[in-house]
């Protein structure tokens, strides 16, 4: 395998990783972010946002000192799973999902605040209690914005650099993502022709990908005509 | 069936002083737009929370403010024909039809999904989604929809509003034959007389939130 597909593959590999992984977590946050009244929920919000107004360099070397070998979370994930995220492709991952994760709740929460409540309403006297109600109704009617948002915060790791570059340094093979090895290449003389490979593979992901959810969420339209 | 509904609600600064009992068939409840009529049976269905007030449905508490009683929406088994419908967008007719299915406890107790399609004349449109349904057939859609979800009351608010008079025959011979054929209590809620005239068993006046039972 030529080194520039492989770097791509990681790329995908840990944009797609993090998407998936941290969209669970995303569609709880953005319900109770857009459906409950609490305590604290300006609080919870503004926490969610914090890794897209903090300089990425902050948000890496919080999940250094958090993830690590010796980092407390990092710990407990070594002794209990066998874990270790610190300088591998997952931490990347992890980089990505945390650096992405605000860009989804928005998208997410903003589709979930247009469901009108009277639909759920509608759900409750039918018998769906308040869990089926959000899986049944609010849920597919945000299907749009959940994908959105996956597609946001897909497009956010398949470019993100200042966190992962922090958190899981710049190893070859293991963390060297697209942004990373461009920015490597641009550190070495002579490899304008490597870097243009590289730019051109990185314009080529992005753009398949935004036709494909643009493809998605019309076909996603017409199903409900 | 008696339901005693007596609530005031505080925040929209509103009192429904409303009281009735039910037979069998249909009820009206008459008054004119913004009397409360609407509220009331948000407050029946348990969808509307009362800051003061009592429902009880044939002896069964729903709602006691007093003791902090209030059971939800979904374990009320009442079926609520809203004016707007309130169709499911992303579900075809048969799934908003069978969307209780999942919830029911006993799916066979009731009225049978087959027949629901068969008196509300539904077979022609059961593959279609709600944005390619007539007023009048969106309307029979709902009436369906809360039909099987096996409700002990049923609560239909203005099930001919906005629908013009012409279009009435749409919906109006079905729900002369659901009243006809199933012994089910209801509460039809409209300003227009006419409408529930010869079809009603008891009418219900209400005005400013207060109620005035009369019978025919």
């Amino acid at each position: 395998m030529s080194p520039e597909l492989s770097i791509v593959l990681l790329s995908v590999k840990v944009a797609l990783v993090a998407t998936i992984a941290s969209m669970p977590a995303a569609v709880v946050v953005a319900l109770i972010l857009a459906r409950r009244q609490f305590w604290g929920r300006s609080v919870l919000n503004a926490i969610v946002h914090l890794p897209l107004v903090m300089p990425p360099v902050v948000t890496g070397y919080l999940l250094l000192t958090t993830f690590g070998t010796r980092g407390p979370v990092g710990a407990f994930l070594e002794q209990a799973f066998g874990l270790v995220v610190a300088f591998r492709w997952t931490g990347a991952a992890l980089a990505a999902a945390v650096m992405g994760f605000p860009l989804m709740v928005r998208a997410i929460r903003l589709a979930i605040e247009q469901v009108d409540p009277d639909l759920e309403a509608a759900a409750r006297s039918l018998g769906a209690s308040p869990l089926w109600t959000t899986c049944a109704v609010t849920l597919p009617l945000a299907l749009p914005g959940i994908l959105s948002g996956m597609m946001l915060a897909f497009a956010k790791a398949l470019g993100e650099f200042g966190a992962t570059i922090t958190f899981v340094s710049n190893i070859p093979g293991e963390t060297r993502t697209l942004a990373l090895a461009i920015y490597t290449l641009t550190q070495t003389p002579g490899s304008d022709a490597a870097i243009w490979r590289l730019l051109s593979l990185s314009i080529g992901v992005s753009f398949t990908a935004l036709l494909a959810s643009e493809a998605l969420a019309r076909r996603m339209e017409r199903r409900r005509r | 069936m008696s339901v005693d509904v007596m609530i005031r609600h505080g925040l929209e600064r509103i009192t429904l002083d409303v009281r009735f009992t039910l037979g069998p068939g249909l009820t009206a409840l008459l008054g004119p737009s913004g009397a409360g009529k609407t509220r009331t049976l948000d407050v029946i269905a348990g969808l509307l929370h009362p800051s003061e007030g009592r429902v009880v449905i044939d002896g069964d508490v729903l709602t006691d403010t007093s003791q902090r009683l209030d059971v939800p929406p979904h374990r009320r088994r009442i079926g609520y024909v809203f004016q707007d419908s309130r169709l499911f967008p992303h579900l075809t007719v048969r799934q908003n039809l069978g969307f209780s299915r999942w919830f029911t406890r006993d799916p066979k107790a009731g009225i049978a999904f087959d027949d629901v399609v068969r008196l509300l004349d539904l077979e022609p449109v059961l593959t279609r989604h709600p944005a390619r349904l007539s007023g009048g057939e969106r309307r029979r859609v709902a009436l369906g929809r809360a039909l099987l979800s096996h409700p002990r009351l049923l609560l239909l608010d203005e099930p001919l509003g906005s629908v013009e008079a012409a279009k009435r025959q749409e919906i109006l011979p079905y729900l002369d034959r659901l009243i006809a054929d199933l012994r089910l209590p209801m509460i039809y809620v409209t300003h227009d007389w006419d409408e529930v005239r010869g079809r009603a068993a008891h009418v219900v006046l209400i005005e400013d939130g207060r109620t005035r039972n009369g019978a025919i």
